[in-house]
């Protein structure tokens, strides 16, 4: 049962970068919405603008980088006009990210539960000693890591541990929206697993919503509930995940699944010819175009907008211009 | 002949501390060759904290073994000097695990990519420099016109991931050791960068030890594999063989964790079982075997000798005790090139 009510919108949100050979578009008005319990996989290129929109939505954007404009509701709460002051007690209570490379962002100097004391204190200054060292235990619990971990400094730690260390962090508050940027990239399959299954259920017992930032789209196949396909600072396809892995509509997304390894065609390296687009001078019309096998005269000029198709896929491309809606079917709404 | 590179009975200890008298045995006995005349790609794998960045570390020598020695084209490592100390150091070549860590943020691209060009005098003109540059970037995926001139933090993690794979092709290495090189770039970029990999190895007789957790792409490009656990080889040998049929429960297990890009097939049937209590306690059997699915009383006694299970497989598992056994010594008997 979806709830009714989503708990994340994400509206026209757009970033850019101000580097110095010029203004890349690195977030180019990108919509979204996410029920409480769903998870929403998020995959692209390297650089297409993954992590820009997670820090966006977390309003931790730094210059040269700029927000320019946009909303992300929590449930009411547009997260984009709180003053600064609730922004920062809106991270980690409402919404809360688990960086990229999160492991390394521990203080080197620091055990590991003052860091995670220093998070609850930041947003509940009052709450009792003896209930903070519990509440920093049953984080680390639920990531299945021992209680004395909490003692130790991060370089007595394994890259494994780290990142569950981060992400007990990341949860310490119980969250209604978790984006988890790459959480597992740096770990063995086994770790991996456990990990994803430990958030699983965390995520559950939260009943928050989750973001799974990340390029393994094994780990997509077997954990999220719609992915969401992101090139060039645009979506270009948001589908069930079945849909994307059976039957992928987006000639992008159609090419990363065929670049995927199996144990049937060893050796056969099947990488998407061409660079990644420059968003300085970002191609005009679909950004895919000049990779694009099935390129139009269309597709140099205008850019395809995202459209609702049948069965909750949408989809940016030309060559689904007419939504794919049978007879009997009345005209879909812009949105659900 | 000399090998290039040889590990003999390497093990490195950690102490916790000054105080505490904890300590962690990163890597245990570990012993392997690397062929000068055969250049190879060799998969290291293992669990999180199993001694594969431990491995890297010592190999580069960064920190010295707790016992045992390194051999570089028979010289120790501890004590190579002068114009042999530079040549080490420009002939292995490393990508480290964590794109966020190595660079220092007050550097730009150009200089990461320049300042070896400079010290191992690889160009003879700004020209040459320059093209060698823009090659390597194109070999990883990159406009060059994208990253030169930009700081470490103005670069997503892919691309810094990228740009430590792109320095690495630039030097042309004897040997170069990869961790976990391309777990942040998509499915497409990775085949990209781990086929440049492969012609590095082919073309320019490259040797490469493959960090990896990913055992889709270290099938599709190695040639052996060494599993290790917490610190012990736990299996090894041709990595066909040991992907597509497992003999250790370590294996078996890891193998099972592989998530499929798949709907259809579901992750992992085993069940995982909890991580054991502590890494420092004394034990006396298996280091598996607290995990382990067909754990044996003989398991709990003694640390099982490695059995060589084919002619390019062996296992360090009580189920195949009536194999040979296969001294610690002589793993890379089993590892193909
Ligand atoms: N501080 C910055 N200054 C200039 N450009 C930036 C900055 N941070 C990011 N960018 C650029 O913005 C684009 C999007 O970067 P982002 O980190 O969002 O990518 P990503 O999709 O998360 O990639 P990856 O999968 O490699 O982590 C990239 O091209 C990157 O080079
Ligand atoms: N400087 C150190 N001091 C103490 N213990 C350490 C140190 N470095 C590593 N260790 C320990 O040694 C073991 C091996 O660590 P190592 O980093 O080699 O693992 P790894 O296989 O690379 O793991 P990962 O896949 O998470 O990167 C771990 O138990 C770790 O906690
Ligand atoms: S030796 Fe025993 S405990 Fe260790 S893996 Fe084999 S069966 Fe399991
Ligand atoms: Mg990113
Ligand atoms: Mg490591």
């Amino acid at each position: 049962m979806t709830p009714t009510k989503p708990v994340l919108r994400v509206i026209d949100l757009q970033v850019s970068y101000y580097t110095e050979a010029g203004r890349a578009l690195a977030l180019d008005r990108v919509s979204l919405e996410l029920y409480p319990g769903e998870k929403l996989g998020m995959v692209g290129e390297s650089g297409c603008g993954k992590s820009t929109m997670a820090l966006a939505m977390m309003r931790m954007i730094k210059p040269p980088g700029r927000i320019e404009g946009g909303q992300v509701f929590i449930d009411d709460v547009d997260l984009m006009t709180l003053p600064e002051a609730k922004m920062r007690k809106a991270r980690l209570s409402l919404i809360s990210y688990i960086p990229q490379g999160a492991m390394n962002s521990l203080n080197p100097v620091l055990r590991i539960e003052a860091q995670m004391r220093d998070a609850i204190k930041e947003h509940l200054p009052t709450m009792r000693d003896a209930e903070v060292q519990a509440r920093i235990y049953e984080a680390l619990e639920s990531v299945e890591l021992r209680r004395e971990v909490a003692r130790m400094y991060p370089h007595e730690l394994s890259g494994g541990m780290k990142q569950r260390v981060c992400i007990a962090i990341g949860i310490l508050l119980g969250p209604k929206v978790i984006i988890a940027d790459e959480p597992t990239s740096a770990l063995d399959v086994v770790t991996q697993r456990q990990v994803m299954e430990t958030l699983d259920r965390v995520q559950k017992q939260l009943g928050a919503a989750m973001i799974l930032i990340g390029h393994d789209m094994g780990l997509m196949a077997q954990f999220v509930d719609k992915v969401a396909v992101m090139y060039a600072g645009k979506f270009t396809e948001i589908s069930p995940v079945r849909d994307i892995f059976t039957n992928p509509l987006h000639p992008y997304a159609r090419a990363l699944i065929e670049s995927l390894p199996t144990l049937n065609n060893k050796g056969v390296f099947k990488g998407i010819p061409g660079l990644a687009p420059s968003l300085i001078n970002r191609p005009s019309g679909c950004a895919f175009h000049p990779r694009c096998s099935e390129a139009m005269e269309i597709c140099r000029t205008v850019t395809p907008a995202l459209i609702e198709q049948r069965d909750g896929r949408r989809v940016a491309c030309h060559l689904y211009d007419q939504p794919i809606r049978r007879a009997d079917e009345p005209a879909m709404v812009a949105s659900r | 002949m000399t090998p290039l590179l040889e590990f003999r009975n390497v093990t490195k200890i950690y102490s916790k501390g000054l105080l505490s008298r904890a300590t962690t045995v990163a890597l245990d006995d570990v012993s392997l060759r690397i062929e000068d005349d055969q250049p190879t790609i060799m998969t290291v794998a293992g669990e999180s904290g199993s001694g594969k960045t431990t491995l890297a570390m010592l190999l580069l020598g960064f920190i010295s073994p707790t016992h045992g020695q390194i051999l570089y084209k028979g010289k120790d490592i501890a004590k190579l000097q002068g114009e042999e100390r530079l040549a080490f150091r420009r002939e292995v070549q490393a990508v480290f695990q964590d794109p966020f860590a190595v660079f220092n943020p007050f550097y730009t691209v150009d200089h990461l990519l320049s300042v070896p060009i400079e010290k191992f005098k690889l160009a003879r003109s700004k020209r040459e420099a320059r093209d060698k540059m823009e090659e390597a970037l194109n070999a990883v995926g990159l406009r060059p016109e994208d990253v030169l001139g930009r700081f470490p933090h103005q670069l997503s993690g892919g691309q810094r991931q990228r740009i430590n794979v792109a320095r690495a092709l630039l030097l042309k290495p004897r040997l170069l050791v990869a961790d976990e090189p391309v777990s942040m770039v998509d499915a497409s970029l990775r085949a990209t960068i781990l086929e440049s990999l492969r012609r590095m190895n082919r073309e320019y007789g490259v040797s490469i030890i493959y960090i990896t957790h990913d055992l889709t792409t270290a099938y599709h490009v190695a040639n052996s594999i060494i599993v290790l656990y917490r610190g012990s080889v736990m299996e090894a040998g041709d990595i066909d063989r040991v992907i597509r049929d497992p003999q250790h429960p370590y294996t078996k297990l890891l193998i099972d964790s592989i998530p499929w890009p798949d709907v259809n097939r579901r992750w992992g049937q085993t069940e995982i079982k909890a991580r054991e209590q502590d890494h420092g306690s004394v034990e006396t059997g298996c280091k598996f075997a607290s995990r382990c699915p067909f754990v044996m009383e003989a398991c709990r006694k003694a640390p099982p000798p490695l059995y060589q299970v084919a002619a390019q497989q062996a296992a360090a598992c009580y189920l195949y005790e009536k194999q040979p056994v296969l001294a610690r010594e002589q793993l890379s008997q089993v590892l193909p090139v």
